[in-house]
């Protein structure tokens, strides 16, 4: 209810900026004040990227910006430019689902999926640094990424799974590419 | 139990059906639906707790140039509320509000930045009344009065009722034991955020999409609230992100939106932030009870009588079940030969109180747990053994008439105790460390509509045709359980068909058949019933045209794995197109529809309608617990839980919503509250929630979080689809009192309350090191003037489901008899 509004927000001249979503060059005229969360939803329309209090308490907003997961809820817009931004929906390349979103979606780790697209990236960012983490440092990493369906622990088994289904793409072993969509039988 | 060998998809570990959309991404959620034009809407709430509005100046807010609309109390006359005895809230407030965070007037402008900054142009102008902080401040002061219709004072409501001479079971009983507790509130916490869009079509009628959990309701309040027929409105429950209970209610902002695009021909949108979120609430009801139980010399209970006070917060909501619900599945759990119960809830001057996941049963069932164990300590006896002696019989019908399919409890206890090694460990676990047991039950399903009919809670319909497609029509709302897959999962099981091969439409009132909704754990027993009855109709009229092609009955054909065929006949198959290509050409356009109306509960008595359902899910689990008895400080290593669910529709799912429930319930046992403060004289006394953000209001992390050990059990109960109960909001139930028993096997202290915190541990610890009982809760339970019990004998006193007696009742007050309750209470 304390609402202090030191500038109008509401009537300051868009700005421009260029940076590459999901490894396409984007352009985008954007309200200075917005945050790089707003310029996603609102502008480029990419609404897989959520919000859950836009006070970065949450997490559900992460994204990723050169490689690093940031809650673009606490990100000025204006900070993207030049920068390669990641968001959910570039995440499966080529119509297959990336191995982290096969096995959440076949383990249960996404319920009513709203904080999934950011934990998918997040968990993305570890795994792309870190290719076999354990447990624990899994559960680190996912912190700050709150999710109230799950109960976590078939987030944790999801991406053990996707780190053994990566590993096993990589030594050219079975894995067949589950196609977007696709009936699954574990 | 169980045999999932004869079905070919349901109780397999499957993807479910929307699975692929929640990881791409592709989910469209209430917020992120933008349409052409649409323009955005902000409310305004109050800063003071409860104040007449003497006016609203709305002028500079109009002038604002990115401004369409300001809108305020005026401009809605009608009241609404989820439950019809309780149609007490406006989408607006006209003449008062009653808690922070009610609001007063609306913003519709061309982006979010311009309604926001339009906001602080409105100036309201209120006179404060006295604010009512708690049920006991309720109590004592009638006279501050919410609401004109609460029976009196600020007494929303009163229940009374016996099931038997209690008082005669307790004279006679070898123990009595009596006992205070307190459960703290506690909030939903989805993760979306509520929102909603408004938008009028070219003809006039409404379209309305909104995270709620139930559309038919919403329906029914906007059409009220608005005086639109609801032929003329469209409700489009979008997949909400999360909903536990917190987005059953018709909401302010829902109606707001569709007034104002009926009022700019303009689509509408209104977002809520999270501190927003937590005015709603609508959240788990603080109660104070106080349970005086009866035992035979070996634990089993004789009777009991349990009183509960609920802190209801500003408005109804489902308040009047909700107090229905601290009390009527006492009996369900163990076998319980005589019960009364009385139970009352108060206005007070903060966000109002409604259904959270275990709605009004979690409170009641921690009492419950927590004083069994401490009779079995008093008796030296094994807790679960003395659980074990007592759990209900299947077919059971209770003291207060709710009938009882199957009851897989005993399995449950024993499954949770071998894998923990409970014989070897509890009791006997170095200081510090410790482990505690508690059951219970729930509903699947509440066996009655919020509002009265006698038509069905959920119904199906299918459409098929030559395309070999089946699309699936329901009312039921996706809120992440996996309603929607339970759906396809149930028509694909019955047509022998692939899920891929069924498009799902639900939760949208113009095209899908009515089903109440996604609350009271009811969606995979009712919806799942309709679905089965339309699938078997649609399987009827395949195989009659199959049967007619191959020469033989119906009864030999079948279906499996994508194929209609005769029995025996290996020649005799069609694909499952090309058999719906035969019943086309015999029916004509093919379509079935299947409902589900939930069996007539046998208590007759009045208020017996809350409580029956037609199955109950039951659970056990343990806790264990590490305590630091220098700092109190309390972790939970793991968590052993078995849950009787009937059967696992989709194992992966049904295992996240028995996990789900785990960790909702241990941030309610550790951490979660919902906790007001005054602000100081200086600052006008108002009543303020101390956390309305996700950093203050602390849930558990992924760090938090035990490692669990899930056991479905499967005891399938003749009323349910393929014998499955619910599994998404009974097993929360255990998880509190078993870390308070935890807590007790640990350093032997009793937390009476909820939630446990280092704190409270720490000043029981130094209780009892003084000497004291080490116990940290209430200490009593306040006088409050019961109404007459209805007297109901249980069904073993000859009992036939009535009242022998006729309580009178007391007529809910109007404003003009305030004097006349002042000269009573004087008297």
């Amino acid at each position: 209810m304390n609402r202090v509004t030191t500038l109008k927000r509401s009537t300051q001249e868009n700005a421009h900026i260029s940076c590459r979503v999901n490894g396409e060059p984007v352009q985008v005229s954007v309200a200075p004040c917005k945050t790089l969360l707003e310029m996603l939803r609102e502008d480029l329309r990419l609404t897989g990227t959520k919000h859950g209090c836009e006070l970065g308490e949450c997490g559900a907003c992460a994204v990723l910006v050169d490689g690093d997961p940031i809650l673009s809820c606490l990100s000025l817009a204006l900070d993207a430019e030049g920068c390669a931004i990641d968001t959910i929906e570039g995440m499966a390349q080529d119509g297959q689902l990336h191995p982290l979103q096969a096995a959440f979606a076949d383990l249960g780790g996404a319920q009513c999926g709203y904080c999934t697209p950011a934990i998918l990236l997040t968990a993305k960012a570890l795994l792309d640094r870190q290719p076999n983490p354990g447990r624990d440092r899994i559960r680190e990493a996912l912190s700050g990424n709150l999710c109230r369906c799950t109960g976590y622990q078939q987030i944790f088994e999801a991406v053990e799974e996707a780190i053994l289904r990566l590993r096993r793409t990589e030594q050219g072993t079975d894995l067949k590419s589950v196609p977007v969509g696709a009936r699954h039988n574990p | 139990m169980s045999n999932t060998d004869t079905f070919s998809i349901i109780g397999k570990p499957r993807r479910r059906v929307d699975g692929a959309d929640k990881v791409t991404g592709r989910t469209c959620f209430a917020d992120d639906i933008i349409l052409p034009r649409m323009l955005h809407c902000k409310l305004l709430r109050s800063h003071v707790p409860h104040a007449r509005i003497r006016s609203v100046d709305v002028s500079r807010a109009e002038r604002h140039p990115g401004v369409n609309l300001v809108l305020t109390g005026r401009d809605f006359p009608n009241e609404y509320g989820i439950l019809p005895v309780s149609q007490d809230e406006q989408p607006l407030c006209r003449d008062k509000v009653r808690f922070v965070g009610d609001p007063v007037a609306a913003v519709v402008a061309r982006d979010e930045f311009a309604a926001e900054e339009a906001l602080d142009l409105i100036k309201v102008e209120y006179e404060p009344l006295g604010t009512i902080s708690d049920p006991v401040d309720a109590l004592n002061n009638p006279a501050a009065r919410l609401h004109d219709y609460s029976e009196e004072g600020n007494i929303h409501k009163r229940l009374s009722y016996e099931f038997g001479d209690v008082e005669e079971s307790l004279a006679d009983s070898a123990h009595v034991f009596e006992d205070v507790f307190f459960f703290e509130g506690n909030t939903h916490l989805p993760l979306e955020q509520h929102a909603a869009v408004g938008m009028q079509e070219a003809d006039g009628r409404i379209t309305l999409w909104s995270s709620t959990q139930c559309p038919h309701y919403v329906h029914r309040a906007v059409a009220k609230a608005l005086d639109i027929p609801m032929a003329h409105i469209r409700v489009i429950a979008s997949p909400n992100g999360g909903g536990f209970g917190g987005k059953t209610d018709p909401f302010n902002h829902e109606i707001v939106v569709v007034k104002a695009a009926q009022m700019l021909g303009r689509p509408v949108k209104c977002c809520l932030n999270r501190e927003e979120v937590f005015y709603c609430h609508r959240g788990r009801h603080p109660v104070l009870m106080k349970f005086r139980t009866g035992v035979d010399e070996n634990g089993a209970l004789t009777g009991m009588h349990l009183q509960t006070l609920l802190d209801g917060g500003a408005y109804g909501s489902y308040g009047v079940a909700s107090t229905f619900y601290t009390a009527v599945l006492q009996p369900v759990t163990y076998h319980l030969p005589r019960y009364a119960f009385d139970a009352c809830r108060m206005f007070t001057n903060k966000p109002p109180c409604g259904p959270k996941r275990g709605h009004g049963t979690v409170q009641p069932r921690f009492g419950q747990e927590v004083q069994l164990d401490k009779i079995a300590a008093k008796l030296d006896m094994d807790p679960a053994v003395l659980r074990l002696n007592i759990v209900e019989k299947p077919g059971a019908l209770t003291a207060n008439y709710l009938k009882i399919g199957s009851i897989g409890l005993a399995q449950c206890i024993n499954t949770v105790t071998e894998r923990c090694g409970w014989k070897d460990r509890y009791g006997k676990l170095p200081e510090g460390k410790g482990m505690g047991l508690a059951c219970s039950s729930y509903l699947t399903g509440a066996g009655n509509s919020i509002y009265w009919n006698a038509m069905p809670h959920s119904g199906v319909q299918l459409k098929l045709d030559r395309s070999g497609k089946v699309t699936v029509f329901c009312g039921a709302t996706e809120i992440g359980q996996g309603s929607d897959d339970v759906l396809v999962a149930t028509i694909a099981e019955i047509l022998g068909i692939d899920p891929l091969d069924i498009r799902c439409v639900t939760g949208d009132t113009d095209l899908t058949p009515v089903d109440l909704g996604s609350y009271s754990s009811r969606v995979t027993l009712m919806m799942g019933n309709a679905a089965i009855q339309a699938a078997e109709r649609a399987r009827g009229m395949i195989a009659q045209a199959v049967a007619e092609k191959f020469a033989t009955d119906t009864g030999s054909i079948a279906f499996s794995n994508g194929r209609v065929f005769e029995i025996g006949q290996p020649e005799h198959v069609l694909s499952f197109r090309k058999a719906l290509v035969c019943a086309e050409e015999m029916h004509g356009s093919l379509g079935t529809t299947g409902s589900y109306t939930p069996p007539d509960p046998p208590g007759k008595y009045k208020g017996g309608g809350v409580g029956p359902s037609p199955a109950y899910s039951y659970t056990a689990a343990v806790v264990e617990v590490d305590v630091d008895t220098e700092t109190g400080w309390l972790t939970v290593p793991r968590v052993y839980i078995a849950h009787d669910l009937g059967r696992a529709m989709n194992p992966v799912l049904a295992r996240g919503q028995v996990e789900g429930s785990v960790y909702m319930g241990l941030g309610e046992a550790l951490m979660e509250e919902s906790a007001f403060r005054r602000l100081p004289a200086r600052l006008s006394n108002a009543l303020v929630h101390r956390e309305p953000s996700m950093l203050e209001y602390k849930s558990p992390t992924s760090c938090d979080m035990p490692e669990v050990i899930t056991d479905m059990i499967e005891h399938p109960d003749d009323n349910g689809p393929f014998g499955a109960k619910e599994a998404g909001q009974g097993p929360l139930l255990p998880v509190m009192p078993a870390l308070a028993n935890a807590v007790y096997d640990a350093v032997g202290v009793r937390i009476d309350e909820v939630p446990i915190t280092a704190e409270k541990i720490l000043q029981a610890l130094d209780d009892k090191a003084r000497g004291g009982a080490g116990r940290v809760g209430p200490d009593s339970f306040p006088d409050i003037e019961w109404p007459e019990p209805f007297r109901v004998p249980p069904p073993w006193e000859g009992g036939d489901g009535n009242a022998v007696n006729k309580p009178a009742r007391k007529r809910a007050a109007k404003m003009h008899e305030m004097d006349k309750f002042k000269k009573v209470d004087a008297s």
